[in-house]
């Protein structure tokens, strides 16, 4: 087992100007599930590749455990890519199917039994060893694959979008799957997925990237009660956090017909290339319905109500007598468009106006020059 | 999401059976055809004569790899035809079904488990190796990574003395500028893996000899593939006679099959000697000039062949004549009225460059006998004795040529077993 560092790896393309990775520096771990996740072209499967060996490294080096890797063979590297879906031989039993590969690598057959069953052991497949692969079920199936690599031993498993192939509830299944076996096994991981709710629900930490830049690397809880930059609030949590840029007076920011007094260290911290703006972030869940015209809410129109059993969301606008005020926009937050999640006993219907307010401390604040956040973190009390 | 289908300008492919699992297929749809080892369901379905493979994947890896076959196809890569992307099933119930991707099967070519037979020559496995070799090669210098290198996941097509191999699954590859040595050697590495456990799952089905060792496999494809990408891009340092060389290493090169299109030249420092390093190849060397001068399109090796035969015969013919001019001299005396007398039950058997290959040996296998055999004369005695213990492969369309040795229903990871050879033609479905 090792951990992994990148120490200011850069990978840049010829014929282009802009790396694909960007100096990324990043400190996973012994035995760290790390996922790296961000939107398509962002460098993180380019990062995973340059760990594997694939993509050269440009600028900077990368260290598995004490050792430089940058100019190391794939094979000598000691990693293994993880694939969910082998084929498998179907007339080799379940134990050569695992195994097969360390008889290349000249293992001796004790220990190949003694490695395989181990493995078996982990991903209860024990009493199938001697079975061919036709016996077992697809779960069982996608098991076997993944315990070609756990006999290696390998220092570190990489996995790019391990689960891209799979139908939608085979994907849920399986991620659980994934996680719960690297918690057994306590192999260093590093996992690549542009799915966000992948990346909270599975890794130990996230490393969120952007146009080949490293935007914020944290735990799931981190990332989503302190998103360092506007792009991380839009990109992190679902539904998205509200974002919008709003004119601030007097601590207050004008959102639509509502006044919103901003938390204090926040607009203390603005800056005079802010111009007296600021971006405004909240979640679905941090809103109260309250009473028309209560201090510090906001009217929303309502366009769309979505029922979910548990859970209902009103999809509305903010309600606005000067349109600049409305203004719910900003890169990574989407449109104008404003979602709170209401009591599913209690919906609105199309076209009412709702008040809600920001609730107390949930407030995410953001520069508008830099899109760097000035808030503290929120507390919030979402299971992840 | 209503079925949708993207590719192909056909509407009758939406009277094939979408709203049902690929796996429970009825069985007059399907082409029985023998299949590699698969992480998905994969059939091959008859449609308006010819023949389709289909396989099950999710829509985005479909559309993926379709657009990845296109490119590959523009690109000159030997690989198969994609024909659409189906998304959008669902079946009588509404509940969906995976996407599949349809692409074209390749005529004449055959899963190298169908290659393993009684009879099986010695070099069989070897040249199968050589030609994915070549594949990996041909694939890497236009910048492709497979990431999944096996046997399974290219087909064999005769090719005269050897075997030409296509690209068949691409869905784990990217296309990029140019590989990284990282690449190449992951590459590289799959590949050596891959067919080990594919020779051992043989010899655990008892279709390959136990006295064949995996490991030596491994290694050939390995030695193999770098002996050629070395000559291919490797590079030369020399101090005198430089056009000299240059002209033996692009001769070199050609009959390899690989003509060079861009050659870096670079005088070293001190200016005593000068580098060669060809820095673009294109295969198919072989197969142009024969294109060029007979309108024949061919593979290479048949090329190469036939090619030989052509400048035999305006040597002895048409010494005088131009090459063009011989060479339609050629196609019009030797070659059509050869590949003429097969009769037409036969030409479902091998391709005719392919025949007109083995008449060739043929030939030359009778003259050892009594020489000034004429091509007439060996033809016949090639259709009357040799071409009717060969299989038909020409798309194997309606003929028992898999067969499930178990004969439960299919699993994705399920190969069917293909003693192709001995079977006699069962006409409509397969056998269970």
């Amino acid at each position: 087992m090792a951990t992994v560092t990148f120490d200011k790896a850069s990978r840049i393309y010829p014929g282009t100007e802009r790396p694909a990775v960007d100096q990324l520096e990043l400190d996973i771990a012994d035995g760290e599930f790390l996922v790296l996740v961000g939107p398509s072209g962002c460098g993180k499967s380019t990062s995973l590749r340059m760990l594997a060996g694939l993509e050269d490294i440009d600028a900077g080096s990368i260290w598995v455990g004490d050792r430089d890797v940058t100019h190391v063979q794939p094979k000598d590297r000691d990693i293994a890519m993880v694939f969910q879906s082998y084929a498998l031989y179907p007339h080799m039993t379940v134990a050569d199917n695992m195994g097969f590969a360390l008889k290349i690598a000249k293992v001796d057959k004790a220990e190949i039994r003694e490695r395989v069953e181990a493995a078996a052991k982990v991903l209860d497949l024990t009493e199938y060893l001697d079975r061919k692969p036709k016996a077992l079920s697809g779960g069982q199936r996608q098991r076997v694959a993944m315990g070609r690599a756990i006999v290696r031993q390998p220092q570190v498993f990489l996995m790019d979008e391990p689960l891209s192939n799979l139908d939608a509830k085979l994907r849920v299944q399986t991620r659980t799957q994934i996680a719960a076996l690297q918690r057994r096994l306590g192999t260093t991981t590093v996992y690549v997925t542009h799915d966000q709710v992948e990346a909270l629900t599975m890794g130990d930490r996230i490393a969120v990237m952007k146009d080949g830049k490293l935007q914020q690397v944290g735990t799931p809880r981190d990332m989503y009660d302190a998103p360092a930059n506007v792009f991380v609030a839009g990109f992190i949590g679902s539904p998205a956090m509200n974002l919008g840029t709003y004119t601030v007076n007097n601590g207050v920011a004008q959102v639509g017909n509502g006044q919103v007094a901003l938390a204090r260290d926040a607009v203390a911290a603005l800056k005079a290339e802010d111009k007296n703006q600021v971006v405004l972030g909240f979640r679905p869940e941090s809103l109260d319905r309250v009473a028309p015209n209560t201090e510090g809410a906001v009217p929303i129109n309502v366009d769309v109500v979505e029922e979910l059993g548990s859970d209902a969301y009103v999809y509305g606008t903010v309600a606005a007598e000067n349109p600049g005020a409305a203004a719910m926009h900003f890169e990574a937050g989407g449109s104008s468009e404003v979602i709170v999640r209401i009591d599913p006993r209690d919906v609105p219907k199309k076209g009412d106006s709702v008040w809600v307010k920001i609730r107390e401390g949930e407030q995410h604040i953001f520069s508008s020059a830099t899109g760097d956040r000035l808030s503290k973190a929120v507390q919030s009390s979402v299971s992840l | 999401m209503p079925l949708k289908i993207t590719g192909a300008v056909d509407p009758e492919l939406l009277d094939l059976p979408w709203s049902v699992p690929l796996e429970t297929w009825p069985e007059d749809t399907l082409a029985a055809l023998p299949r590699g080892i698969s992480r998905h369901v994969v059939r091959f379905v008859r449609f308006r004569g010819r023949v389709l493979a289909v396989k099950e994947t999710v829509g985005p890896m479909a559309q993926r790899e379709f657009t990845m076959l296109k490119d590959l196809g523009r690109m000159g890569a030997p690989c198969v035809v994609p024909f659409a992307v189906v998304d959008g099933r669902r079946d009588k119930d509404g509940n969906e079904l995976p996407a599949a991707l349809v692409t074209e099967h390749l005529q004449f070519s055959l899963p190298y488990r169908a290659l393993f037979s009684q009879a099986l020559r010695d070099d069989t496995l070897d040249r199968l190796i050589d030609a994915l070799a070549v594949l990996l090669v041909r694939l890497h210098l236009l910048g492709f990574y497979w990431g999944d290198v096996s046997l399974s996941n290219a087909l064999f097509r005769r090719d005269a003395e050897a075997f030409s191999a296509y690209l068949v699954d691409a869905e784990t590859g990217d296309i990029h500028a140019s590989l990284t040595a990282g690449q190449r050697n992951y590459d590289i590495e799959l590949a050596c893996t891959n067919i080990i456990g594919e020779m051992f799952d043989l010899q655990a089905a008892e279709e390959l000899d136990d006295a064949v060792e995996p490991l030596d496999l491994g290694d050939r494809i390995k030695e193999r593939y770098c002996d050629l990408w070395s000559t291919l891009t490797g590079k030369e340092t020399f101090h005198d006679n430089v056009r000299y060389h240059v002209a033996e290493r692009v001769k070199a090169l050609n009959e390899l099959g690989f003509d060079v299109a861009e050659l870096d030249m670079t005088q070293t420092s001190d200016g005593s000697e000068l580098s060669i390093h060809p820095k673009v190849v294109d295969a198919g060397h072989h197969s142009r000039r024969l294109l060029r001068l007979t309108g024949l399109d061919v593979q290479e090796n048949q090329a190469r062949r036939l090619l030989n035969d052509l400048d035999e015969f305006r040597a002895v013919t048409f010494p005088d004549e131009e090459e063009t001019l011989a060479a339609h001299e050629w196609l019009a005396r030797n070659f059509e009225p050869t590949v003429r007398a097969v009769p037409k039950e036969f030409r479902r058997k091998l391709e005719p460059a392919q025949v007109y290959h083995e008449v060739l040996d043929h030939r030359w296998f009778l003259a050892e006998k009594r020489s000034n055999i004429t091509m007439p004369e060996a033809v016949a005695s090639y259709v009357k004795h040799v071409l009717p213990a060969r299989p038909d492969e020409a798309a194997v369309l309606g003929h028992a040529i898999g067969t499930s040795a178990e004969g439960d229903p299919e699993t994705s990871t399920e190969t069917r077993s293909i003693p192709a050879w001995q079977l006699p033609p069962t006409v409509g479905r397969l056998r269970d």
